[in-house]
């Protein structure tokens, strides 16, 4: 198994018109700053939190629950920054 | 396999690989690429990638700034998304795996994710579709700047496939290398159809919608005479269409061999076979297929062409062009024949927003009506016959009245080119169309006044059995072969035999092989047909004696259905010419 070390953390999705194009974005952009791989699961759904793409593919609806994860070295800031992010609703007055 | 069904607009079948013509513009022009050009291919993507990145980082910039930062977002998830790791992978893969060109493997990747989004049943995410898409077109567009290729500079076959083609793109097809088209808007009397048919082009129109789901560059069949268009036919559905071309071919050349040969009959009466053509270039199929002259040349298109009424010298350009390449050839010109519902905008005002049926003001009734009109297409004529052979028609010509008015008007530019000292045919042919019931009942006296007749079948069958064959539900009443038609013309020759004057069937019944033995035998020796059938209506005349035509005539009026009377002709013409008859 891989020996990175690993985090993870529930979040909620409590925008009102789920996780759309641009909280997506968000997600991808602050995803990127680290070199940790990022997945995020939805039921049986895992995809790669660092592709806009495979974000928007999962369709994640208001109230829906996702499981980050992270594995690497930075793995635990990634998944704080993220969580963050849904913590503050994606709120985009504080500056990325 | 995909079939799609559209109208049949020009016959034929043409098998090539696709050119797509969105309405954006924008096309696939191959699909993969060499194993060595893999490299440069890869390059090529990234470079338009960069290109488009920095697009829409503009875009971002610019719309956060007028707009707002919410605003700027929606590009900078654009900009995210093209660059998205996994899309690009994705690419990457289908560029060095598979050979894809750039255009292809980007259109199939975005795509692909697209239909992805549109299935998760959320319209939010279906919406976002659309980015995609919007995507895929600036990736394209950037790929294909620098060698977006216009139409008139293809250099290998293609279908084209679009949403919709102007009269002029059409005309500007390169018939070297566009094999057929179709497109996804259109009906059968647009002038793109008009312009198939004369081009000889296989063309399929009013298809709807389907160029979304097309990639470019995948084998497509248009098929113009079922008026259906195959996207990746399967092995069994592409064989039997590569059989029947083979077919087609093979009975083409045979045909063709026919070309220099005279158009008599086996007993040795010519029968002069004459071209119908609307567009000037079309003399040349004419000229290769040996055909005599041009027996009916239809004006409209240089009406319809521009919102302006063509001048006297672009017209004279035009009739010029056929007149030179059948130097000893009569050419027939029959002036504007505008149908009541085909009106530019330049003649609105002449009709002046009243309701005008079919059987309104149209053809010389509207040139009567228009007096400067008509006499400068009468002037540029008068002018072109100092050329050649060139003969004056007057289409819908329904009463003596109306004849004489449109001579007098003829007499009056006459005397004014003649006072200009113009150089002009003064002792030109003055003819008319035979084609309402009224004037076919009254050739012997029209006879008296026209120096030739020409039958317009299309429009007597349709006036004498009172039939619009543009209506499915009553189409099936309009027959060449109903025993009333055969009268009809049978007493036009008549009279013109009577009085000595030339007749010749203008219409959709003498490019049909089946009707030529009936029409020899009832002393018809003119003929003017599609540029497309001239070599079949030659092989139909030459495996014919007159004494046959005579008395297959005679068979033909003892039988009083149009079914019956069609089904003996075309088992006449499988005893007389087999390979005319499928």
């Amino acid at each position: 198994m891989n020996s990175n070390p690993t985090c993870t953390r529930e979040v909620i999705v409590k925008l009102e018109n789920g996780l759309h194009i641009r909280p997506v974005s968000q997600i991808v952009k602050v995803a990127q700053k680290f070199s940790c791989e990022l997945a995020i699961r939805k039921g049986d759904r895992t995809v790669d939190g660092k592709s806009i793409l495979d974000l928007m593919s999962l369709a994640a609806e208001q109230g829906a629950s996702l499981l980050l994860e992270g594995r690497g070295d930075d793995a635990a800031q990634a998944v704080e920054a993220i969580a963050a992010l849904f913590e503050r609703d994606f709120a985009s007055d504080r500056p990325e | 396999m995909e079939v799609r069904r559209g109208i049949a607009v020009a016959p034929g079948v043409a098998i090539g690989p696709a050119l797509l013509l969105g309405s954006e513009d924008y096309r696939i022009p191959q699909r993969f690429v060499r194993a060595d050009a893999i490299e440069s291919e890869w390059a090529r993507f990234q470079a338009a990638l960069q290109a488009a990145v920095s697009e829409i980082s503009g875009h971002e910039e610019l719309a956060a700034a007028r707009l707002g930062q919410q605003y700027g977002a929606i590009f900078a998830a654009h900009r995210q998304l093209v660059q998205d790791p996994k899309l690009i992978k994705e690419i990457e893969d289908l560029v060095r795996q598979k050979s894809h060109s750039a255009e292809f493997a980007s259109s199939r990747v975005l795509r692909k994710h697209a239909k992805t989004l549109q299935d998760l049943g959320d319209r939010y995410f279906a919406e976002r579709a659309h980015d995609l898409f919007d995507l895929e077109k600036r990736l394209l567009r950037h790929l294909l700047g620098e060698r977006r290729e216009e139409l008139a500079q293809l250099t290998s076959p293609v279908v084209v496939l679009a949403h919709n083609l102007t009269p002029s793109e059409t005309a500007n097809l390169d018939k070297k290398f566009v094999l057929g088209f179709a497109t996804e808007v259109g009906g059968k009397s647009s002038h793109t159809a008009i312009l198939a048919g004369a081009l000889e082009l296989p063309a399929v129109v009013g298809v709807g919608s389907f160029l979304s789901e097309i990639s470019g560059a995948e084998t497509v069949i248009i098929d113009g005479d079922q008026g259906t268009v195959i996207v990746d036919p399967d092995e069994e559905t592409l064989g039997s269409y590569r059989e029947s071309e083979q077919k087609r071919k093979t009975a083409s050349v045979r045909l063709n061999l026919l070309s220099p040969l005279p158009s008599e009959t086996k007993d040795g009466v010519p029968i002069h076979i004459y071209g119908n053509i609307e567009f000037p270039h079309e003399v040349e199929h004419c000229v290769e297929r040996g055909a005599e002259g041009i027996g009916l040349y239809r004006t409209e298109f240089l009406y319809l062409e521009t919102d302006q009424e063509p001048t006297e010298e672009v017209q004279y350009e035009a009739y010029a062009r056929v007149v030179k390449a059948f130097p000893h050839g009569p050419v027939v010109i029959r002036t504007l024949d505008l149908g009541a519902e085909k009106f530019p905008t330049s003649m609105q005002e002449i009709i002046d927003g009243t309701p005008n049926p079919t059987l309104g003001l149209r053809s010389l009734r509207l040139t009567l009506h228009n007096l400067p009109l008509f006499k400068t297409q009468l002037r540029a004529i008068l002018r072109a016959a100092t050329l050649g052979d060139v003969r004056i028609m007057f289409p819908l010509v329904s009463t003596l009245l109306e004849l004489r008015q449109a001579k007098m008007i003829l007499g009056d530019v006459i005397e004014d080119l003649d006072d200009q000292k113009v150089m002009f045919n003064p002792k030109i042919q003055v003819g008319m169309m035979v084609e309402v019931p009224s004037a076919a009942i009254m050739a012997d006296e029209f006879a008296r006044e026209v120096d030739f007749f020409s039958i317009g079948t299309n429009d007597l069958i349709q006036y004498t059995l009172a039939v619009d064959r543009a209506n499915p539900a009553v189409a099936n009443l309009y027959s060449s072969a109903d025993p009333s038609i055969l009268r009809m013309i049978e007493n036009v020759v008549r009279a013109a035999e009577k009085h000595n004057r030339p007749v010749s069937v203008c219409g959709q019944m003498s490019s049909d092989p089946i009707y030529i033995p009936l029409l020899v035998g009832m002393g018809l020796r003119e003929l003017s047909v599609t540029p497309q059938s001239i070599l079949e209506v030659k092989q139909a005349v030459r495996n014919l004696t007159v004494v046959q035509a005579r008395e297959i005539l005679a068979r033909a009026r003892t039988l009083d259905v149009a079914r019956d009377v069609e089904n003996y002709l075309r088992g006449e013409l499988k005893k007389l010419s087999p390979d005319l008859v499928e």
